[in-house]
């Protein structure tokens, strides 16, 4: 973490604010306090501000603010930051189907970590995660938290598509795909929650900042609770 | 061909990983609106190189502007940039590029799709936003709102041909430095701003793929990812830079090395993949800012 942010220049409408040059709970936890704060505390011209692993990206409208005046305006949030402190974390469950065609490189993971498929499903559910960052496409969930003993590496080359709900591993991560696209986590389960819906406000289950438990069931449970969900219950 | 719908963009989503989308060239966007009487975030269609043909089901007050595809209102030959009033009945048609590449085409009480979060821009590849979510087809009933005034009165409103922006097929493109420009070597760095630059064929409204001189990184050609301005040059491992647009993932993970002027986004939102070329030149924030403002105020001044 770096002693005092950092703040980068990311066109005529936008600035960044770096915290630090790693992914880690501290710093993540920094940029949620800063987007919380200005939701809190915004200024004339203050556009969306987008968190990242370690940094904030905060749009602004230069026809309102220089970039020094929305520095400065971000600067005076910074120091006030103390005073906003973070609500809650949410707590969300997500109900997951390990293994098998929903998982199809957990005995990779397993292998690769010299653990059993058992071992896999029960560390990777009984850890608690928080939400770095929602990404790359909608709702793409990267979590931070993963134990270390599941780290694996990507697929060396990605799939063609991964279906939406899929939970991958990725280096010493964990994530999940909200819509279908090709992917290159390694999948070791899937969940038939919702985790984005365009018709939805937000469109997203998860919210940067919450934190997160994955709950196992079963192939039954994950149609059941797929019909439900289709059928709107 | 692709015609999509498309307004300013959907703002307030990027932190649930929703691209923004939207015109690619804005400029273009508010002229079309701003001369059919619409407000400057009413959705109209943008139309890519090839027009489609659109039969008026009612009488309308239609305005085209950005690039020049030969416009033809009821087999007349028609100047863009110009309101025109539509009877019942008539075709719209297009021919031959004569310069940009993509032409907006707004009509009065604007492009009345259902919003998602906030806006009618279609997001291709997440299958939202528009109509269904996709590119026009054939059969496509398009639905206008309402319109507040008499259409035959703005009917022959031009928009002032000294504010018509020269759209080039090798402009010179303005950009800030930043937010990663101390990953590159200054040879690097003198690469980037002396080269040119090919569009490449397969850019869309996603990236511009630009094929030129390789940047050199000093070190890693990753970062731990973070948010994506629209204009970021990216350059990944393969030194080859992409520029950002509209239909841009939210975050990324390639170090970038600028990010494009948002008065200069429109000129290269007109360049043609697989033809244009581009240079780049650094200039400073206010000055950047100072050509944004100046490029808002002029449509001010229209209206």
């Amino acid at each position: 973490m770096y002693g005092e942010p950092r703040f980068l220049l990311a066109g005529d409408a936008a600035l960044v604010v770096e915290f630090g040059d790693e992914i880690s709970p501290e710093v993540n936890h920094r940029v949620h306090v800063l987007a919380h704060a200005l939701e809190q505390n915004p200024f004339p011209g203050l556009g969306e501000a987008v968190p990242t692993y370690r940094s904030l990206l905060v749009h602004y409208d230069p026809l309102c603010l220089s970039f020094e005046e929305a520095k400065t305006f971000v600067l005076d949030v910074l120091g006030k930051c103390e005073e906003i402190p973070l609500p809650e974390p949410r707590l969300v469950e997500i109900p997951t189907v390990y293994g098998g065609e929903f998982g199809p490189d957990t005995e990779f993971v397993a292998e690769h970590n010299g653990l059993s498929v058992e071992e896999v499903v029960r560390l990777h559910s009984g850890a608690t995660y928080t939400v770095y960052m929602l990404g790359f496409t909608p709702g793409f969930t990267y979590l931070g938290g993963l134990p270390e003993a599941l780290a694996t590496p990507r697929l060396p080359t990605p799939r063609k598509l991964v279906p939406a709900g899929s939970v991958g591993i990725a280096g010493s991560q964990t994530g999940m795909y909200a819509i279908t696209t090709p992917g290159g986590w390694r999948l070791i389960g899937r969940t038939p929650a919702t985790l984005f819906d365009p018709a939805r406000i937000p469109p997203t289950l998860l919210r940067p900042g919450d934190r997160v438990r994955f709950v196992p069931i079963s192939a039954e449970e994950f149609h059941t609770l797929m019909e439900g969900a289709k059928s709107g219950a | 061909m692709l015609t999509t719908v498309q307004d300013l963009g959907r703002y307030g989503y990027e932190r649930y990983g929703v691209p923004v989308s939207g015109a690619m060239d804005q400029f273009a966007l508010r002229a079309a609106n701003l001369l059919v009487g619409n407000p400057p975030h009413a959705a109209a269609l943008e139309i890519t190189l090839a027009g489609p043909t659109l039969r008026a089901t009612d009488k309308c007050l239609i305005a085209v502007t950005g690039a020049d595809l030969s416009l033809r209102v009821n087999d007349w030959e028609m100047p863009p940039w110009m309101a025109i009033f539509v009877r019942q009945g008539w075709t719209i048609t297009f021919g031959d590029r004569k310069s940009g590449c993509r032409a907006y085409l707004a009509v009065a009480g604007g492009i009345d799709v259902m919003p998602i979060m906030g806006s009618r821009s279609t997001y291709l590849s997440g299958g939202f936003g528009g109509v269904e979510g996709r590119a026009l087809r054939q059969g496509d009933v398009i639905p206008v709102g309402v319109v507040p005034f008499h259409l035959p009165e703005r009917a022959g409103r031009s928009f002032p041909s000294n504010l018509v922006p020269d759209y080039s097929d090798a402009p010179e493109i303005h950009v800030v430095l930043g937010p990663q420009d101390d990953y590159f070597t200054d040879e690097g760095m003198a690469t980037f701003l002396s080269g040119e630059y090919q569009v490449g064929p397969t850019s869309d409204r996603m990236g511009y793929r630009l094929q030129g001189p390789e940047i050199a990184h000093k070190g890693r050609a990753d970062i731990i990812s973070d948010g994506i301005p629209l204009g970021a040059v990216q350059v990944p491992a393969n030194r080859q830079p992409i520029v950002m647009m509209a239909d841009r993932q939210t975050t990324g993970g390639y170090p970038k090395i600028a990010t494009v002027i948002s008065a200069d986004i429109p000129l290269l939102a007109q360049c043609l993949p697989g033809q244009s070329t581009v240079r780049f030149e650094a200039i400073g924030v206010e000055e950047a800012q100072s050509r944004y403002r100046r490029m808002m105020k002029a449509l001010e001044e229209v209206r």
